[in-house]
């Protein structure tokens, strides 16, 4: 076990190096010079050559990438060029909001997405599978911002039973927080919900033609004992660590999911970083969003491991 | 006498056996659902190649009288906040999706499928380096690299297909690596090596045609994928700009007039979600029709 957790971890080096490569890259497709471009309106020289300075911009390639990742490395991200605040303590600032949300929407994920995906494996081929798989279709193939937009149109314009944006926070009011932040989250949770339930469908139908689940019949135990004791436990091992790596799919979701419902996270961030053109703070959000995937998907394979005990030996 | 008609018989059961690629294609067909999907991407095209001479309206003419006028005789799908027609930009809209889709499926093919296939035939620390490059592109969310790409690159149709191609890629270099280790050891591949082919004509000649099918499912797949980064970065303004249609940016200004207008939200979505779900349906029934496993009828 310790042995390839070492492994694991020793991986992560050259996946980390190579992130870091790519985001700084990044930078090396701005158009012209790219101290010019940072410094937006401002065109006073002082100013430019400042930026140029404070970015290495006069140096080398590789020696920018030293600086920047010698930064990196003491949790320096750079500074927003627009607000003068680091890009770090935005980001830290912003999390827990995107955090609340791509929670909420993963529990709706799992509530839908497990329970549709074993349903339509033990009726296969009925009304109920049918029904199923045409939701997993229809959860892959909607587009999260025009869903969200409809669903604002029924709840909010027509209906007027929640809020159409904004965002209170948990601490504050939770009954407010869970109104501002449940269509969001289902947004988010829809297309999850989806995959899951694929995942859950495949994995359920490949255990339940299993000997021991035939065994566990054959010795006259309830169906739902069946299902749920012995066929749901094997099945859904695997599927919860794939829950684990979607979290990507959530964090892209979640720019968009904000953007419209107006909500002051992570993915708002972002976007509003781009057309401030501060390019920083969107190197900073993607470098976090790498991580916290790369640690995830680390710890996904741990859990894996630990509730699989062949592969513990 | 009746050997010999035994014998003909024979030799013609012989003749009639059916390719894989008619297998698949009969497979395909006999789902419905795979037939809707094919039938729908090609009304689509028919919409994108024939725009001109099916719009009623130019697409971008505005007019201060025929604001956000609701769906009539005259405008079907109803008119937008500038006065504009809603099914001419629908229809020329189809124009930007559906190029951003193939084209971005084409460049994320075209870097992936080289480098796939080299770290798989290849391996060592070539295989090594590709691997630890694709891990790390897959470690940033698909939209998210592809939002920071458009960002750098400035925001534009081209810009944003090139930043969909190109976070799309590493899903092509895995898949390729994966079926190259596969097929690699089949022993019709064996074969050509122990005759003394040369490297690329083992590549090119037997291993590429064999992994294809796995392949054209995932192109299927990622262009449905494609269709939507593109609506969202256009949705965001970073894709397709103004006053150029595009299904994505036509949302985005439907969402200012939501209370009075909520048509300007309808037609754009439902043209997105039609197309992907298309592709999907075909994705789904290609992966059954070329997969040797899937007895299935037909």
């Amino acid at each position: 076990m310790l042995n390839l957790l070492g492994k694991r971890l020793l991986q992560l080096i050259p996946t980390l190096f190579f992130v870091s490569v790519i985001i700084f890259s990044l930078q090396q497709l701005l158009p012209g010079d790219p101290a010019l471009i940072m410094a937006g309106e401002e065109r006073d020289p002082a100013v430019i050559e400042q930026i140029r300075k404070q970015y290495h911009l006069d140096r080398s390639i590789p020696v920018q990438y030293f600086y920047w990742v010698r930064g990196l490395l003491s949790g320096n991200l750079g500074e927003s060029m627009r607000i003068h605040v680091p890009v770090l303590d935005l980001i830290l600032q912003k999390l827990p909001v995107t955090v609340q949300l791509a929670s909420m929407a993963m529990l709706i994920a799992v509530a839908i997405g497990i329970t549709a995906g074993v349903v339509s494996a033990v009726k296969k081929n009925t009304v109920w599978d049918y029904a199923a798989n045409a939701f997993a279709l229809w959860g892959i193939s909607t587009p999260n911002f025009w869903l969200g937009i409809m669903l604002i149109f029924l709840f909010s314009v027509k209906l007027g039973w929640l809020p159409a944006s904004g965002y209170v926070p948990l601490s504050e009011d939770w009954r407010g927080s869970l109104a501002s932040t449940i269509m969001p989250a289902f947004v988010l949770g829809n297309a999850i919900a989806a995959i899951l339930m694929r995942h859950t469908r495949s994995a359920m139908l490949q255990v339940l033609e299993s000997d021991y689940v035939r065994t566990a019949r054959a010795k006259g135990l309830f169906e739902r004992t069946v299902i749920l004791k012995h066929a749901m436990r094997n099945a859904l091992t695997p599927v919860i660590t794939l829950g684990a790596l979607e979290f990507g799919t959530l964090l892209s979701g979640a720019v968009l999911t904000e953007q419209i419902f107006t909500i002051p996270g992570f993915g708002k961030l972002i976007i509003d970083a781009v057309f401030n053109r501060d390019y920083a703070v969107v190197q900073g959000v993607v470098l976090v969003t790498a991580t916290i995937y790369i640690v995830l998907n680390l710890l996904a394979d741990i859990a894996y491991v630990l509730v699989n005990p062949r592969l513990r030996s | 006498m009746v050997d010999i008609v035994v014998n003909t018989k024979l030799i013609r059961a012989s003749e009639e056996v059916e390719t894989p690629l008619r297998r698949a294609i009969r497979r395909l067909f006999y789902r419905k659902s795979a037939v809707f999907g094919l039938a729908v991407v090609a009304f689509f095209i028919a919409l994108a190649v024939f725009a001109p001479l099916l719009t009623p309206y130019d697409p971008t003419a505005q007019s201060w009288t025929l604001v956000r006028n609701e769906p009539s005789v005259s405008h079907w799908f109803g008119t937008d906040d500038l006065g504009r027609d809603i099914l001419s930009r629908v229809i020329f809209g189809a124009r930007a999706s559906l190029m951003a889709g193939v084209i971005s499926v084409g460049i994320a093919l075209s870097i992936g499928l080289p480098l796939g296939l080299a770290a798989g035939y290849l391996g060592g620390l070539l295989d090594s380096l590709i691997g630890r490059i694709t891990d790390a592109m897959l470690a940033c969310p698909f939209l998210i690299l592809a939002i920071a790409l458009a960002a750098f690159l400035g925001p534009s149709l081209g810009n944003a297909m090139i930043a969909i191609g190109v976070s799309a890629t590493p899903i092509f270099v895995r898949l390729t690596r994966g079926q190259v280790l596969a097929v690699k050891m089949e022993d019709y591949v064996e074969a050509a090596r122990a005759v003394g082919n040369p490297r690329w004509r083992i590549v090119f000649i037997h291993i590429l045609p064999n992994i294809m099918p796995a392949l054209l499912v995932q192109a299927t797949l990622s262009i449905a994928a494609a269709i939507i980064a593109e609506a969202a970065l256009s949705f965001l303004g970073l894709g397709q700009q103004p006053p150029a249609p595009s299904w994505g940016s036509m949302l985005n200004s439907a969402q200012r007039f939501l209370v009075n207008a909520p048509w300007m939200a309808v037609w754009p979505g439902l043209a997105i979600f039609l197309t992907v779900l298309s592709f999907n349906l075909v994705g789904d029934g290609l992966r059954d029709a070329l997969d040797p496993r899937e007895s299935g009828r037909g």
